[in-house]
């Protein structure tokens, strides 16, 4: 069996599986039911100052038939007593010894952030995560995300708890702001020991259409909240994959977090540069058994391409995120329709002729519905593929035989890229584009 | 051997005829719709004879629209709810759903048709008004499916519309025929009532038109008439012994069954004779309505039944015995049947032939002649110029005019029998055609 357990920035656990700050690690009671049901760590629900919470508290998406694809809350850090918080971390850990428990903190002042630590070690907790990530409430009283957003002010407070850590530090970062690397950088200056994200994402999810009110509704009124849950992983990986590959933090080990749930989502996010991740969605949605499906999905994967440690693969995937300037401009791919499998939706038909290209034919004779790839036409661009509901029924070819490769770059540097539109170098000159008239063929 | 005790008050009538499509709840509407894909240029919508845009109700319906989701319906389809529960989906809408082209199950378009249309009504949702009085007027024979879609669609356009019809109630065979299991007598009403509601054409029941002189009267008084009379009683088996008591036919035992329910009370042993949708119909009912031992007997093989697969199955499901290329020869008793005698039969050359000596005899109580019905050939000479097929069918043209120019007609009459969408679809079509034919007129 591949061994699961990690070593993260001196914080060690049986599994990379961690549950986020959030709801779940409210409690000690909760923590401990995590860890028997097989989380390998768990960030404590931020400490830090008194706060009053209101109700209700959630909003969410829901697609078609899935339920909270998207996650919304105006909750803000524990409403529980510092004491009795730090009495159930010292009370899990006697319990617990090998599993990673980690103290999420915010506070103000300097006083109160040395307190805080001291406190927090004195408890027994394996290391901190500090919150610059709250983009709701704490930030209108300057913490939070108000501190994320101000990598001067984050360095500083950074400093300030490097002073007098003694257990590693990890700085959580909000993804509301436009370059991610400005406050990776500031915390890694700062001294911070590991780096995690993201944090939610500023939202408001729905307007009640009686009452003209944004979720979740407090008394008829509502307040942006953060956004989370599977929708928002795309943007956790971009932002992780910017960490991971910035030559000043990329020695830095970085926790992911944002839509994690099963055990692809977990594989994604190391193989961009994670090594540890955190979920509070999907805990929140499914309960702690969730964990099952993604150790036991992660194992396999392990044990289908031969890894022992995680470490093996994460940041495997980094090498090819490039920019976009480096792609090879050579490479063709075209759509195949598989007509045994077509089940004759037409979905690709009228994707692509309106949202597309044009590059798919319907003939209605003897009632046909099966589609038909216009091979010269097509650009590749794989939104037939995407729309079509039938597993592997379209189908992206290459065309091209792969020996010549050209990107952008290159051609820059060589001084062959296209300087006018007339210019025979420039892209879509010889394209296929219907004309207006054809427009006017399809009028009733 | 009888699967259903006979049922002795409404409950229990309500339970032996339980809905085979019964009503969704909002979660299992919101899921089901949630499944479809709106296909383009879907085909489930060519295969509803009303073309009613099925992917747009649908999504109507998942981002809570339903009152969309009805309009939606009833604009292409008056009887929009009645039709979501009784129409063969399965050969229809749903039999061409692309999903079974990958053996998912076809979404429930007619379940969910229903969800949508039985909201509005239940609520009394104002959908529909009439259109500006135009000053014309039109007559309708008959208030069944075709009738009704018509005058629907005829008040929109401002007609006023007259409706007599020879029964005490609207819907015609959908309240009078259909199985009880697929629509309960409430459901048809009120969908009638909320259709009357909205766009007020007047029915005037019990006014059977039967002589030449009520026609004459009509035509004066009305611009068109549309005649949508369907299908008569039960035809004649030309069977010795037919006369006996307790020989019936299917649609006259349906309409009794369904008018009276559990206050009819059926006998021991049925036997039903036919090999069509209201032989399964009645054999079904036959069973469900606690009979010990029912047989449908059938002149040719299985496989060449005009019912539907599905009917039959249903039939046998509920304890029905087929019995195959058996012809009913007499039916025997003194004065009351008490069984009828057959020859087996096989098929030559593809004539059916039947083998000497091959005669047997089953004991029943009741006969149900379920052997089509027949049509209306004396009441329609009435009409002047008014042609019939070969098979007394009344004869149009694409915009349902028949050949007197002042009479229209749709439905059963037309098609020689079909289903209460077909009615529903001509009738709308037949509205057009008066309206354009009176507009050519005047011009
Ligand atoms: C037993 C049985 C089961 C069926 N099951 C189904 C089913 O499950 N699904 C389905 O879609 N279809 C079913 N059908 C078919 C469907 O009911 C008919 O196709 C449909 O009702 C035809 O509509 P219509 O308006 O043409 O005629 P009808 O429904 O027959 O209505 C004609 C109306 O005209 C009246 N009328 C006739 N002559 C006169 C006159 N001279 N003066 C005044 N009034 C007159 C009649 O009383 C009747 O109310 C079934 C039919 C039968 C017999
Ligand atoms: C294929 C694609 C190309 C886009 N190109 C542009 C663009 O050229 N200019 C622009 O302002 N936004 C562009 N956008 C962004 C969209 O306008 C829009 O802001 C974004 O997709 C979010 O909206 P959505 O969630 O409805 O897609 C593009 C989006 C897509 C999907
Ligand atoms: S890949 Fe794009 S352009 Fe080609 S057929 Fe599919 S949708 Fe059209
Ligand atoms: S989207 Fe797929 S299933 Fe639908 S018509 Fe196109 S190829 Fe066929
Ligand atoms: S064919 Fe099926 S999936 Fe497609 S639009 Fe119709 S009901 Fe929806």
């Amino acid at each position: 069996m591949p061994d699961l357990s990690i070593n993260f920035a001196g914080i060690k656990a049986p599994n990379p599986f961690w549950l986020a700050s959030g709801p779940p690690t409210n409690s000690g009671y909760q923590v401990m039911k995590a860890f028997d049901a097989g989380w390998g760590g768990a960030v404590w629900k931020t400490l830090g100052v008194p706060v009053i919470n209101v109700s209700s508290r959630y909003g969410s998406i829901n697609y078609r038939n899935t339920r909270m694809a998207g996650f919304n809350n105006i909750e803000l850090i524990t409403d529980r007593q510092l004491k009795d918080n730090l009495r159930e971390i010292e009370e899990v850990k006697k319990y617990y010894p090998n599993h990673a428990v980690i103290a999420s903190l915010m506070v103000e002042t300097k006083a109160e952030w040395h307190q805080i630590v001291k406190d927090v070690e004195n408890a027994g907790a394996d290391g901190i995560e500090l919150n610059f990530g709250c983009p709701h409430g704490m930030c209108e009283r300057g913490m939070g995300s108000a501190v994320g957003q101000e990598p001067g002010v984050l360095k500083t407070i950074v400093g300030w708890v490097m002073e007098v850590a003694q257990i590693p530090v990890i700085t959580k970062l909000t993804p509301n702001i436009s370059h991610i690397v400005d406050p990776g950088l500031a915390a890694v200056h700062g001294g911070t020991d590991a780096l995690s994200l993201i944090n939610t994402i500023k939202s408001i999810v729905g307007i009640d259409l009686d009452t003209y009110a944004p979720y979740p509704i407090v008394d008829g009124k509502g307040t942006n909240g953060g956004y989370c849950g599977p929708a928002v992983k795309p943007i956790a990986m971009e932002m992780i994959k910017e960490l991971a590959k910035h030559p000043e933090i990329k020695d830095t080990p970085i926790s992911g977090i944002g839509g994690v749930e099963t055990w692809r989502d977990v594989v994604e996010f190391m193989l961009l540069g994670a090594s540890s991740v955190q979920v509070c969605t999907a805990a929140m949605h499914y309960g702690f058994g969730i964990v099952r499906e993604m150790e036991a999905g992660l194992q396999q994967f392990m044990l289908d391409k031969g890894y022992n440690t995680i470490y093996d693969f994460v940041g495997k995937a980094l090498p090819n995120v490039t920019e976009w300037k480096h792609l090879n401009l050579k490479h063709k791919v075209v759509a195949e329709i598989n007509s045994d499998k077509c089940i004759g939706c037409d979905l690709c038909y009228t994707a692509c002729d309106d949202g597309a290209h044009q590059a798919i034919k319907l003939d209605r004779t003897n009632g046909n519905r099966i589609p038909e790839i216009i091979e010269e036409n097509c650009v590749g661009c794989n939104l037939c593929a995407l729309v079509c509901p039938v597993e592997q029924c379209i189908t992206m070819e290459r065309r091209d035989d792969g020996r010549e490769q050209i990107s952008w770059h290159e051609r820059t540097q060589a001084g062959s890229i296209p300087t006018s539109f007339n210019d025979e170098r420039a892209g879509g000159n010889h394209h296929f584009v219907p004309t207006v008239e054809d427009a006017l063929k399809h009028r009733k | 051997m009888a699967e259903y005790k006979r049922p002795t008050n409404e409950q229990e009538f309500e339970e032996n005829f339980a809905q085979k499509k019964p009503l969704m709840n909002s979660t299992e509407a919101y899921y089901e719709s949630s499944r479809c894909l709106y296909c383009y240029d879907a085909p489930c919508m060519h295969a509803c004879p009303t073309g009613i845009d099925i992917p747009l109700f649908i999504k109507q319906i998942h981002t809570g629209n339903t009152t969309g989701a009805a309009k939606t319906i009833f604009d292409a389809n008056w009887l929009g709810n009645a039709c979501g529960k009784v129409c063969p989906t399965g050969v229809l809408c749903e039999g061409d759903c692309v999903y079974n082209h990958q053996d998912v199950p076809a979404i429930q378009i007619g379940r969910l048709q229903n969800y949508a249309t039985d909201q509005v009504i239940s609520e009394g949702k104002k959908l529909f008004e009439p259109g500006p009085d135009n000053g014309r007027k039109v007559a309708i024979i008959g208030a069944g499916p075709a009738s009704i879609a018509c005058a629907c669609e005829l008040r929109v356009m401002g007609y006023q519309v007259d409706i007599f019809e020879a029964k005490e109630k609207p819907s015609g065979l959908t309240v009078h025929g259909v199985a009880p299991y697929k629509i309960t007598n409430e459901e048809v009403l009120a969908e009638m009532d909320f259709l009357q509601n909205q766009l007020g054409f007047h029915i005037n029941y019990e006014q059977k038109i039967s002589t030449p002189g009520q026609l004459q009267l009509l035509e004066g008084e009305y611009d068109a008439l549309f005649l949508g009379v369907g299908l008569g009683p039960t035809a004649s088996l030309r069977l010795p012994g037919e006369d006996k008591a307790q020989v019936i036919g299917a649609v006259e035992f349906i309409e009794a069954l369904r008018m009276q329910q559990h206050k009819i009370s059926i006998a021991d042993r049925v036997v039903v004779i036919g090999g069509g949708n209201t032989a399964m119909d009645a054999a079904s009912e036959s069973a469900r309505m606690g009979a010990e031992e029912v047989t449908l007997a059938y002149r040719r093989d299985k496989a060449s039944m005009g019912a539907y697969d599905f009917e039959y199955k249903l039939a046998v499901s509920a304890g029905v015995k087929g019995i195959f290329n058996a012809q009913p020869l007499e039916i025997l008793g003194n004065g009351t049947a008490t069984g009828v005698r057959f020859i087996k039969t096989k098929t030559v050359n593809g004539k059916l032939e039947s083998i000497p000596g091959s005669e047997f005899e089953i004991a029943c109580d009741l006969v149900i002649k379920a052997t089509g019905q027949a049509k209306h050939p004396h009441f329609l000479s009435m009409i002047g110029g008014l042609e019939l097929d070969a098979k007394n069918r009344i004869q149009v043209s694409d915009s349902f005019q028949t050949t007197n120019p002042k009479y229209f007609a749709g439905g059963d009459a037309v098609n020689g029998g079909a289903e209460v969408v077909n009615a529903a679809y001509e009738g709308k079509m037949a509205a057009k055609g008066i309206e354009k034919w009176l507009n050519r007129d005047l011009n």
